[in-house]
């Protein structure tokens, strides 16, 4: 069976990888390629970038970072941010990207999932979802790059994860928004939930604080992967020991 | 030593000749059989579907070149499904250089489906040029959802549900289902034996 993957997550923004608490006060934490090439050596399954700033701006990610880093990974990465038509979506992928993700894009105009999926395939395209608890229930929130610019939205979270993947997506990263950079552990009961809807591999992110989080979200929600950013920028977590231990815990993770 | 990487139109081809860079690895992008000449060997990659890709391969007359020809020829993930008789995928004629035929992958019961990130290597063919200095247990990135059965030219397998072909090989004609461009240095030197292999 597969191992679960560790996914550090680089939020970019113009042109470097910034991290911010819950979507504000964001801090540049280095170059995009000398991160990229990094974690790649420390043992990261997959890596994600993320143009937090596209989407808001309705402006695109470019793919002269896209090609400078998959030149020099030899692991799988995707590509997110402001990603709204099959074009933007070519870009990426003929720069070097093995998948795009779509989340405003995707909420404005659904059909742009099954656009995607029809022309590169399901295994290209990946759902963000970004969810809270809002009036009681997990609700799926817009325009998270900008906090000028949030507007809530008001589908269910798990509703939109069934029709994203009924649409072709092949993949679903749910970042948990109250737990997002606070690192007090993932969201497990939200997650458990996710999983027993989606019939895709389910990423989980937000709360990675511990090495204990993600041997939690690995046995008790099931996800397929973990994504984390600023336990890895900030070097509290150190992925080749995480993995290890990981694997000491019968958890399997590719050595 | 030339590598002949075969543009299909359809396939993308970016992360292949990138490991081939890292690689040090020199290769030419070709787009029909008449600039085969000088090539000391092929790769063909493949992402999407098998019809559509077949069609192309048969529009620009790489079935019968590649029929025809007897140097070293890796297919990559839907390049090595193509390399069987028949796909299932949309039911399609492959090229026919290998044994067998291409079926769905069926969902392992705790699993999803397609098949997507890093599993292991395993029942390595000890004789297999490819997997020198590769073990079992080494992982690999697949992405697929439809797979070969284990067969007479099955040269490494994973466990997805059931025994897939990873690795296949009859003679000169060898096929990765996963990504070697993208399974670190597993991949890495999967890569760099192809190119210094006898076969």
């Amino acid at each position: 069976m597969l191992a679960r993957r560790i996914i550090p997550c680089l939020d970019v923004r113009d042109g470097r990888v910034v991290k911010g608490v819950r979507f504000r006060d964001h801090e540049d934490v280095g170059d995009i390629v000398d991160l990229a090439r990094r974690y790649a050596q420390e043992g990261a399954d997959e890596l994600v970038f993320y143009d937090i700033a596209a989407s808001a701006r309705g402006r695109t990610v470019e793919p002269e970072w896209v090609s400078a880093v998959a030149r020099e990974l030899d692991i799988p990465f995707c590509v997110a941010g402001g990603i709204r038509s099959v074009d933007d979506a070519r870009a990426r992928l003929f720069a070097g990207a093995d998948k795009i993700s779509v989340n405003t894009p995707a909420l404005e105009d659904p059909v742009i999932i099954n656009r995607l999926a029809a022309e590169f395939g399901s295994q290209c395209v990946v759902l963000g979802v970004d969810s809270r608890v809002i009036e009681g229930a997990w609700r799926v929130h817009q325009y998270t790059g900008d906090p000028d610019k949030t507007v809530v939205g008001h589908r269910r979270t798990l509703d939109w994860i069934v029709e994203a993947v009924d649409r072709g997506a092949g993949e679903v990263v749910l970042n948990c928004m109250d737990q997002d950079g606070v690192r007090d552990g993932y969201d497990i009961e939200q997650l458990q939930a996710a999983r027993a809807v989606c019939t895709t591999p389910l990423i989980a992110s937000g709360g990675a604080g511990q090495k204990e989080h993600f041997k939690s979200v690995f046995e008790l929600a099931k996800v397929d992967g973990a994504l984390a950013a600023s336990v890895f920028h900030k070097g509290v977590i150190e992925i080749g020991q995480l993995k290890a231990w990981l694997g000491g815990e019968g958890i399997r993770v590719r050595p | 030593m030339m590598i002949g990487l075969i543009d299909t139109g359809c396939a993308n081809l970016a992360s292949v000749r990138f490991a081939l860079e890292r690689a040090g690895l020199d290769y030419r992008v070709i787009a029909t059989p008449a600039e085969m000449a000088g090539c000391d060997r092929f790769i063909l990659p493949g992402v999407g579907a098998a019809g559509p890709a077949m069609a192309r391969l048969r529009e620009a007359g790489w079935d019968a070149a590649l029929k025809a020809d007897r140097r070293p020829l890796l297919g990559i993930c839907l390049g090595m499904q193509m390399l069987f008789e028949r796909s299932a995928e949309g039911d399609v004629e492959c090229l026919g250089l290998l044994p067998g035929t291409i079926e769905k992958l069926p969902a392992p019961e705790d699993g999803v489906w397609p098949q997507m990130g890093w599993n292991a290597l395993e029942d390595l063919d000890p004789d297999e040029p490819l997997l020198a200095g590769v073990e079992a247990g080494d992982h690999v990135y697949f992405v697929h959802g439809f797979y070969a059965p284990v067969g007479p030219v099955t040269a490494a397998t994973c466990v997805y549900g059931r025994p897939v072909s990873a690795l296949v090989r009859q003679d000169h004609v060898a096929g990765c289902q996963f990504h070697p461009e993208r399974s670190a240095v597993v991949g890495a030197r999967i890569l760099a034996n192809f190119a210094t292999s006898s076969v």
